[in-house]
């Protein structure tokens, strides 16, 4: 766990240097309320409670939900979001080892769902940002109260757009090319401003998980190639509708997911073949929500989706065992 | 020659060797008390020949084999029999079993031998029988009744390969190195009188990478020997290659099909230490009264490899090796991976003790506390067998026994790598032995009700074919009583037709 703290570094740096102080306030108030709310729950079943803190797997989780947040949030989004993470994804099913769901994507999921305004709302990266955002306003946007018509609310409209995933989508909707879409200044070079730079330090971070072995190559190279294969088929058929392969590994959670969120031991797949098809039909169902589904970026869906098939997974992918036919 | 590799197992565990391998095998002194267990074989318990009060000698049989899978017993040294009673002995349970006891006279008067110069001259069942009397079972720990691996005689295996397994894969143990390096000669006759009896045409020695010298040693020792059938293989040091499955498959790429036998593909698999055995049964007479065994570990002063009577209690292997240090914290019989706790050191040597590890705090593998398991599968990498422990450790725990059946619970050979590849030390097999004993007992279970079902139905159709035979009986009875003079038919008929009229 320490090592993937380690990894999650590049990319959580990036984030924050690329989207400005709201991420830092979302990391504060995600693990610090993860931490206790791990602490709560193990103190009321009588559980050791800083032998259990120190496998920082809380912290893991806190972070991951962090990161997969809007880059500003007002305070009580992340603090719902952790609460539900650990209580409920966690500990109400048994704790650690025993949740059948990725935590930090169901606490994901039910923000989206729930607070659908809140959770759409993203800070352009600095660099699109003329006059910059200071800590005070971004300290005022956190935790004030925000109503319509007020200052708050027109700096709010005046620093945040949609994501490039969503940009991509309501426009491609409304029958404009890949190519005009990315012509918008949320677009860089590779995929999104800001975005494709975050992505990129998520990969180092998941290479050198792979490196250390802390992981094992078969989930993110699933999830990754399922995602490719998809989109490079679309995009060869189409690519006036079809936005690249590489914008979509690049843009969202694909990295984060794939290397960080799909390998959580716990809620994956526990046969070598297994995990391979179950990273595989994440990045499948990934590319299929972001296209066609109701939301511009699919990995919590998919990793959630394909948590449940784990069991079925698991029970047809056993290796021959020794001596047997 | 091509090796294959098996798959899964833990790297570089050849550890602590040399603590105890330098020195040469030292013999340990005949102790004034002798005890053995009945139950030191897998199979049925011996059953005693001697009393309370009688004057045995060194190899005289005590207890002789009760059944097909069993093997006798043999005094190890003079003396009169002192009790026969239940007594702890070397078992994972910790329970005790029925034991003899010999009070040693100290003169170690022996038997009459009965030795074979030229062991050709012998039929193959004459050689099985030598080894079925000479009470030999498996030295490599496993102490099956060796008779019935080589008994070629009752079988029609077409035995090719006979693997001589010297892959001491567990760390501190290494008896059957110093066996090899000392009685080389002696292990290659066992290895051609085996060739012999099994008609194999080759015999493969195996021993690991690490052990150079003993490699140096039996190549030289072989070429000396000039026999071709007989080849010594270098195979990697990767814990358990020296499980017999392991190494059948690392030798010629097969396995051994599940619920089979390696004679059901044409391999036998035999232990150095029992080849030696069988040499000395066969060549000079002598039946099995004593083996080598290494004690070691940090909590014993002088680690050694030592030559001693099966029977003398494990105190007096310790007092050889000059005592207990200060950090002895537990006694381990067999190796850290595989072996067992034992509750005290009064518990005799049997046949299957390959090694008396006396382990300080540092060296007892599980004695961390257990953390959840996270399903990293970490376990499922290092199994030789291919297994997925962390989903039969989930169905062990939850009772669930047909399903941690359905995973092939029962195929998993106990090594324990599962248990050090665990970054939650759960402690694994001892979670599999415990499903493995629940699922044998509902076998047990089951076969008994069966049983009972089958007696029950057969007492049913007993009283239903007596009740038949009775109702016949009867039948003829009457039969024969109609065939009577027709005055008895007249009266019934008279009273059959009153009977309306007094009604009306």
């Amino acid at each position: 766990m320490l090592w993937v703290l380690i990894a999650l570094v590049p990319g959580s740096v990036t984030m924050i240097w690329q989207f400005g102080y709201g991420v830092l306030f979302n990391i504060i108030i995600c693990v610090s309320t993860a931490i206790m709310a791990e602490a709560l729950m193990l103190a009321c079943r009588g559980r050791p409670i800083i032998p259990t803190l120190m496998d920082f797997s809380a912290l893991v989780t806190g972070l991951l939900l962090a990161l997969a947040l809007p880059t500003i949030a007002p305070w009580w989004i992340p603090f719902i979001g952790a609460i539900i993470a650990i209580i409920i994804t966690k500990h109400l099913y048994g704790g650690l080892g025993y949740n059948p769901f990725n935590p930090a994507m169901i606490a994901f999921a039910v923000l989206i769902v729930s607070f659908p305004k809140s959770m759409t709302v993203w800070v352009l990266p600095a660099s699109l940002i003329p006059d910059g955002l200071s800590i005070a306003d971004v300290v005022s946007l956190v935790f004030s109260p925000i109503s319509d018509n007020t200052p708050l609310q027109s700096l709010l409209d005046g620093i945040t757009a949609a994501t490039p995933l969503d940009q991509m989508k309501t426009q491609l909707n409304l029958n404009l090319t890949v190519q005009e879409v990315q012509a918008n200044h949320v677009f860089g070079s590779l995929a999104g401003e800001g975005w494709q730079w975050v992505a990129i330090a998520y990969f180092i971070g998941g290479i050198t998980l792979l490196a250390k072995r802390v992981i094992s190559w078969q989930i993110p190279l699933g999830v990754l190639l399922g995602l490719f294969a998809c989109s490079m088929l679309t995009y060869l058929l189409e690519p006036s509708s079809a936005p690249s392969p590489l914008f979509h590994l690049l843009s969202g959670g694909a990295m984060l997911g794939a290397f960080f969120i799909a390998t959580d031991p716990v809620t994956a797949s526990t046969t070598v073949k297994g995990r391979f098809i179950f990273g595989l039909l994440i990045g499948l169902l990934t590319y299929i929500i972001r296209t066609w589904g109701g939301y511009p970026e699919g990995i919590a869906f998919a990793v959630i989706l394909m948590n449940m098939a784990v069991p079925l997974i698991d029970q047809y992918t056993q290796p021959r065992v020794y001596g047997q036919k | 020659m091509k090796l294959w590799s098996f798959k899964g197992g833990l790297p570089a565990l050849a550890e602590h060797k040399n603590d105890s391998s330098p020195v040469a095998i030292e013999t340990a002194p005949v102790p004034s008390t002798l005890v053995y267990p009945l139950r030191q074989h897998i199979g049925n318990p011996a059953k005693p020949l001697v009393a309370v009060g009688e004057h045995v000698l060194r190899g005289q049989k005590i207890a002789e084999a009760d059944g097909f899978v069993s093997a006798p017993i043999h005094a190890s040294s003079s003396g009169v029999i002192s009790d026969i009673s239940e007594q702890l002995f070397p078992h994972p349970s910790g329970l005790s079993c029925q034991s003899i006891s010999i009070k040693t006279d100290g003169l170690d008067q022996e038997v009459e031998a009965h030795s074979h110069a030229d062991f050709r001259q012998l039929s193959i069942l004459e050689l099985v029988n030598i080894v079925h009397d000479a009470g030999i079972v498996g030295l490599g720990g496993a102490a099956f009744p060796s008779y019935i691996k080589i008994d070629n005689h009752s079988h029609d295996w077409n035995i090719h390969t006979l693997i001589l397994n010297g892959a001491e894969c567990e760390p501190y143990i290494s008896c059957d190195n110093s066996l090899l390096m000392e009685r080389a000669q002696c292990v290659t006759e066992g290895i051609e009188i085996l060739l012999h009896m099994l008609g194999a045409k080759k015999a493969i020695l195996a021993i690991e990478d690490h052990a150079e010298l003993t490699f140096a040693h039996l190549t030289k020792t072989l070429s000396d020997h000039n026999n071709e059938a007989i080849q010594v293989v270098q195979i990697p040091t990767i814990y358990p290659t020296g499980g017999e499955k392991q190494l059948i498959q690392t030798l010629t790429g097969r396995e051994v099909p599940s619920g089979k036998i390696p004679a059901n593909i044409g391999i036998v698999c035999i232990n150095v230490g029992t080849v030696y055995a069988i040499q000395q049964a066969v060549v000079k007479g002598k039946v099995l009264t004593s083996r080598v065994v290494t004690v070691t570990g940090d909590g014993v002063s002088t680690p050694k490899n030592l030559e001693a009577r099966i029977g003398t209690p494990i105190s007096q292997l310790i007092d050889v090796c000059h005592g207990y240090t200060q950090q002895a914290e537990r006694l381990i019989a067999g190796g850290p991976m595989m072996g067992f706790a034992l509750s005290s050191d009064e518990i005799p040597l049997i046949k299957a003790s390959n090694c008396v590890l006396v382990a300080s705090k540092e060296e007892v593998v599980t004695h961390k506390q257990a953390m959840p398991c996270i399903r990293c599968g970490e376990c499922a990498s290092v199994c030789p067998v291919s297994l997925l422990p962390q989903q039969l450790y989930w169905h062990s725990r939850s009772d669930q026994l047909d399903k941690a059946a359905s995973f092939n619970l029962l195929d998993c050979i106990e090594c324990g790598s599962c248990d050090i590849a665990c970054p939650s030390h759960i402690p694994l097999v001892q979670h599999f032995r415990y499903a493995k004993s629940m699922l044998k007992a509902q076998q047990h279970e089951k076969q008994q009700s069966d049983t009972a079902r089958i007696r029950f139905e057969a007492r049913e159709a007993r009283i239903a074919r007596d009740k038949a035979e009775r109702a016949e009986k009867s039948r003829k009875k009457k039969a024969a009583l109609k065939s009577k003079p027709v005055k008895d038919d007249v009266d019934t008929t008279v009273a059959k037709t009153t009977i309306p009229s007094s009604e009306t």
